[in-house]
């Protein structure tokens, strides 16, 4: 078996945060030992503040760790911050790594240089990300003049310019409308299977996770809760699925068995009901409400990691 | 070594996207500079002709470039890091395969060198032809001078990084860069030439990097330190150079271990 690409073992950092006029200590991550394969695509969830960007720092070589040990690439993360920089391509969705009064095209060729990539490998490379990330149309544009959806693609660009082995997204579709996150996504997959590149997320969007990883790692309050697929999480928590029933006539909220009632839009005409796939199916629940009311149209929606995370959290206890 | 090349050049063209900043800034610099010349002049002549060592012609030379070089000697204490540690966005200089410190100066310099075209050149032109002022003499004081003037600007770019890297420890450095602000422009010799302070004063700022960013590269571009005293302010720059660059590598190694990244 080959090295994997990221193993961590009991890494830990604490911030010191002024609260008042006293200082505390907050652990933004704790006991974290993880192991990811050169390959995988693993998404890393958790809410706001659940250490997953102070992970990636630490996993970068940003961030020392307080405790623990990380090893990302088979490097040592702060000692060889420089080679590693070399191997791993990352995406911060809140930061750019591009130079704001410069245009795209001079951009990349800094980075180009700043990775000593030879002037035939830049070519190549800048010509692929550029057709695939379909940039070519602002390449001469200053960074500061471009769009949020335009800029992220060239951000995605610049992190993936050298050739990385491990690429990591940090809210990548953050604030992106629908379309642009779709392609964002269909070229993250397709850059993986032609470079078979490594791909570490952190992100609050569903379709991100289900669309690109195969793998889910769920951090609670600094440590690891979860680790396996999005249906075995979905499972494990139980997270419901939720019938949307448009009716034909305006209806009281309807009582179903295995179902609990969420809600009524315009009068009763549209009801939300939530079901546990482990006890019932949505054909069921359907069946039953038909036996009681004409359906005109219906939706089934499934639980978001929003969902999840909140019933993993109550789960334990917060 | 390419890589630092391509740096150096991405600070030239970042710098040459303000063409307006840079035309506002060598209109200041012309204003102060007759300002100047209105007091130092009468400075000179009050004292009949030679005040220190300077008459009027050294003083206008010592007037012009000083004004010249305002654009690239940073004596007002801001940095690009100072900003990217507050918002943050320094973990993107961590991310690079790059020297954080190296890189920083390197831009830096870049800035400075581009800011010689619009704002020293024209500034010292329009002070020639107003009023006239000395000159070096020869290739050597030339050669000299301008070896001087390489070495200020990375003493400064190297120095006022320090104030910046305070902010891994302060994240905000807003206090310290008007210290620098206001001791730095005084000790540099921008606003009277050094050898007119009291003696104990001129031993003071000798004890500092900033004369060394300013005024002896004015001594020598003007021809008024010549020789020997020449090479000694060179080989004051030297230590000079060494101790602020290395000063600025412990402090982002230990800034490194403090860094505590603002904003997520």
């Amino acid at each position: 078996m080959s090295e994997p690409i990221i193993e961590t073992d009991a890494l830990g950092r604490d911030f010191s945060v002024r609260d008042g006029l006293r200082r505390r200590t907050v652990v933004a991550v704790d006991d974290l030992s993880l192991r990811v394969e050169a390959g995988e695509s693993v998404g890393y969830i958790g809410a706001n503040g659940a250490g997953k960007s102070t992970t990636i720092k630490m996993l970068t070589g940003i961030l020392v760790p307080t405790r623990g040990a990380a090893r990302t690439c088979g490097l040592r993360p702060v000692a060889d911050r420089r080679r590693l920089a070399r191997e791993v391509g990352v995406v911060f969705g809140q930061r750019s790594q591009l130079w704001w009064d410069l245009s795209v095209r001079e951009s990349f060729s800094i980075l180009a240089a700043i990775h000593g990539l030879s002037p035939e490998r830049e070519r190549r490379r800048t010509d692929e990300l550029v057709e695939r990330l379909e940039v070519g149309e602002f390449l001469g544009t200053a960074v500061r003049q471009l769009s949020l959806g335009q800029r992220m693609r060239a951000e995605v660009a610049a992190a993936l310019l050298h050739s990385p082995r491990l690429v990591i997204l940090d809210e990548p579709t953050i604030g992106l409308d629908v379309l642009s996150k779709q392609r964002l996504r269909e070229f993250l997959l397709a850059e993986r299977a032609a470079h078979d590149t490594t791909l570490l997320l952190t992100t609050h969007d569903m379709g991100d996770v289900e669309r690109l990883c195969d793998r889910v790692l769920l951090v609670d309050r600094g440590r690891l809760v979860f680790d396996g697929t999005l249906t075995g999480l979905s499972r494990t928590v139980g997270a419901q699925r939720v019938l949307v029933v448009d009716l034909a006539e305006p209806t009281p909220d309807l009582a179903i068995a295995d179902t609990e009632h969420l809600g009524s839009e315009a009068g009763g005409l549209r009801q939300r009901l939530a079901f546990d796939p482990e006890h019932t199916t949505a054909a069921r629940v359907l069946a039953a409400v038909t036996e009681r009311v004409e359906v005109r149209d219906l939706a089934v929606e499934e639980p978001d990691v929003e969902d999840v995370v909140r019933r993993v959290y109550s789960a334990r206890g917060r | 070594m390419r890589t630092y090349w391509r740096l150096l050049l991405a600070g030239i063209r970042r710098q040459s996207t303000y063409r307006l900043a840079a035309l506002g800034g060598l209109v200041a610099n012309t204003t102060f500079g007759l300002l100047k010349v209105a007091v130092l002049f009468a400075a000179v002549r009050a004292a009949g002709g030679q005040l220190r060592g300077y008459d009027v012609g050294a003083m206008s030379a010592y007037i012009w470039l000083s004004q010249g070089l305002l654009g690239s000697v940073n004596l007002n204490g801001r940095t690009d890091l100072a900003d990217r540690i507050k918002d943050g966005s320094v973990v993107v200089d961590f991310l690079r395969p790059l020297d954080v410190h190296a890189a920083a100066i390197t831009t830096e310099l870049g800035r400075s060198l581009f800011n010689l075209v619009p704002r020293g050149l024209p500034t010292l032109a329009i002070g020639v032809l107003l009023v006239g002022m000395d000159v070096p003499h020869g290739v050597t004081g030339y050669a000299l001078g301008a070896a001087a003037l390489l070495l200020g600007l990375v003493i400064s770019g190297a120095t006022v990084f320090l104030v910046g890297a305070c902010g891994f420890w302060l994240v905000e450095t807003r206090g310290l860069q008007v210290f620098y602000l206001v001791l730095s422009g005084f000790l540099a010799g921008l606003f009277v030439p050094i050898s007119l302070f009291p003696d104990w004063l001129r031993t003071t700022a000798a004890l500092t990097p900033f004369p060394s960013m300013l005024m002896y590269p004015v001594d020598l571009l003007s021809g008024r330190v010549v020789g020997a005293a020449a090479l000694g302010l060179v080989g004051q720059q030297l230590v000079w150079l060494v101790l602020t660059l290395a000063a600025g590598q412990a402090m982002t190694r230990a800034g490194r271990h403090k860094l505590e990244v603002q904003g997520g």
